[in-house]
């Protein structure tokens, strides 16, 4: 089935709603795309629109946590990573409050809407932030659980969700557990870890591998902080090198934070897929994936050049 | 009881002079001229607890403009919720009193301010929350006039009328003077009180040094059932200390050892004269 992670968000919410009775949910004239208009069908008084102030939803969502409630504040990845960032530090990680943020529409795979609303730099700045935790989920099943997850944990979380339509990866049975990567393909020459949309591409690229008798290690680390070393540094140890893949700038984002932990524990050969430093444009996702050279192919020529030494 | 409350902010404004000249640095002008308001909602109009900060159904109250914390923590150490002592200790390295207002170190702190918009928001959302779960308590904020440059101050005030947050009262501290010089010379934001009404909040426009009118501005807010209101308090900055009156040069400044001598002199001299009418 084919399902984007944000429809998955506003569901899970609309769940999440019945579960717990002080569950808030705030956007920025943006429901219709985050979803969370799924939510408010269900619990309109549960439901706070602020206008287009996402600076001003982020510091009263965090009003509302100090007085009890579990809030989920969503807008795009731009604008509540970005444009409210002081907000997010100030007045929600510092103050340690129970504020999810549910920030869709990351990524270049946004597509026609373009550079301006493409975010690619949002696990950077949330990385940054003591104590945020960031989950970038790869399918529905994985985007559902991570919103209920978000809500058994107390504390800040920041929650990337997708625009583009995605496949399903896992089944109904899929156990998510935060901090904690999946290995989905086990493999001895090469890892390949990818995070959200691009977990499909490196599950595809380790097929295109596999061809070619290399044998390819596949994880999904879908929470970037805490990111789950042990995993990491397995690999690491048991491979001969590591592709990292992400819709994101490869400078500070997941790539990142995996290179850190390698280059911490047992320093190896990295390549990262992303954009390169640079920002995103108009056009169909796929046709961008391929112009930024972000698909499985893309991929699987890092793992070759790894393995060439 | 009114008279005790003119001396509670004659021993909250000797706490500010004596945290900012230990520290050597902090916002002493911003947090005397906002010492009146603070002793009537602290020894007068909130329903708190000394003793019990997180009280269930307490009054809440955010300090947006959060640079005069040295007024906030000496209304919360002279009403109880930590030594007055300790106010020796502010912004030092091993003290809980940090620079601004820190809700994870300070009893009775509700919210952790001081980057400017941002606290009359966080009290909009308390506000709000006591909305959806049908609760009685009030929520009281003071921003600053300088602080009304920020843009999101206007998105909070937006909010605050749009959800018809009469449960929150703000109070505006005007005191005409931002670091850089007088407000209407810095970027003048003026005129606030048909600014704000035209937002959708019922203003009233007192003497904000003026406990009577102070008062009476409380009660207003609190009869109001369909707007959250502003209360435009006119008031002096540094007030009390007749050297810092109306000085924009107080704003972020530390007394020398002399200056706190006159300056203790002053404040010492009016606590007395206080106790002497109450004795």
């Amino acid at each position: 089935m084919k399902c984007a992670t944000r429809e998955s968000y506003g569901k899970a919410l609309a769940e999440a709603g019945k579960k717990y009775p002080n569950l808030v949910v705030m956007d920025a004239d943006l429901s219709k795309s985050t979803k969370t208009d799924t939510f408010k069908k269900e619990f309109p008084e549960r439901f706070i629109n602020t206008g287009i102030a996402e600076g001003n939803m982020m510091a009263t969502a965090a009003g509302l946590a100090l007085s009890g409630k579990i809030v989920f504040a969503s807008s795009f990845a731009m604008f509540a990573a970005g444009r409210a960032f002081e907000q997010i530090r100030n007045s929600i990680a510092h103050m340690e409050v129970n504020v999810k943020i549910g920030a869709t529409h990351a990524g270049i795979s946004v597509g026609e809407d373009g550079a301006t609303h493409q975010c690619l730099e949002d696990i950077a700045l949330m990385r940054s932030l003591p104590g945020m935790v960031i989950i970038n989920p790869a399918d529905d099943v994985e985007a559902r659980a991570a919103v209920m997850a978000a809500c058994a944990h107390e504390g800040p979380v920041y929650l990337r969700f997708g625009r583009l339509a995605v496949e399903d990866i896992n089944d109904e049975n899929y156990q998510f557990e935060l901090g904690k990567g999946v290995l989905l393909k086990d493999g001895t020459d090469i890892t390949l870890i990818g995070t959200g949309l691009m977990v499909r591409e490196t599950l595809q690229a380790a097929e295109i591998l596999e061809a070619e008798g290399i044998s390819a290690r596949v994880i999904n680390i879908h929470t970037i902080k805490p990111i789950d070393r042990d995993i990491i540094e397995k690999a690491a140890r048991e491979t001969k090198g590591i592709v990292t893949a992400e819709e994101h700038n490869i400078i500070g984002g997941g790539g990142s934070a995996v290179a850190e932990v390698v280059a911490e524990t047992c320093p190896t050969r990295i390549e990262r897929i992303g954009t390169r430093d640079k920002f995103g444009k108009s056009g169909k996702p796929a046709e961008l994936l391929e112009e930024y050279e972000m698909t499985a192919k893309h991929i699987a020529e890092k793992a070759r050049l790894i393995l060439r030494g | 009881m009114k008279c005790s409350t003119e001396l509670a902010a004659a021993k909250v404004r000797r706490g500010i002079v004596e945290a900012v000249y230990r520290a050597k640095s902090g916002h002493p002008g911003g947090s005397l001229s906002i010492a009146d308001i603070l002793s009537v909602l602290y020894f007068e109009e909130m329903n708190i607890d000394p003793k019990n900060p997180k009280m269930e159904g307490r009054d809440r109250f955010v300090l947006s403009k959060g640079h005069a914390s040295p007024g906030l923590y000496s209304v919360l150490a002279n009403r109880g919720f930590f030594p007055v002592e300790d106010l020796k200790t502010f912004r030092k390295t091993d003290s809980y009193l940090q620079g601004h207002p820190d809700m994870l170190t300070v009893p009775g702190v509700e919210a952790s301010t001081g980057s400017l918009g941002q606290g009359i928001s966080i009290a909009n959302g308390m506000a709000m929350s006591a909305k959806l779960s049908g609760e009685d308590y009030r929520v009281y904020s003071i921003i600053g006039d300088g602080e009304c440059e920020e843009g999101q101050v206007w998105e909070a005030a937006m909010f605050a009328a749009h959800y018809k947050l009469n449960n929150h009262t703000i109070f505006l501290d005007f005191n005409g003077l931002q670091i850089d010089g007088d407000i209407r010379k810095v970027m003048s934001p003026v005129p606030l009180d048909e600014k704000f009404r035209a937002f959708g909040l019922q203003v009233l426009d007192i003497d904000g040094n003026d406990l009577n009118q102070i008062r009476d501005a409380i009660k207003k807010a609190k009869e109001t059932t369909d707007r959250p209101t502003l209360i435009m308090a006119r008031t002096v900055k540094g007030k009390g200390v007749s050297f810092m009156e109306n000085e924009a040069s107080w704003h972020g400044n530390a007394p020398n050892d002399e200056q706190y001598a006159q300056a203790v002199s002053e404040l010492d001299a009016e606590i007395a004269r206080l106790e002497g009418v109450e004795a």
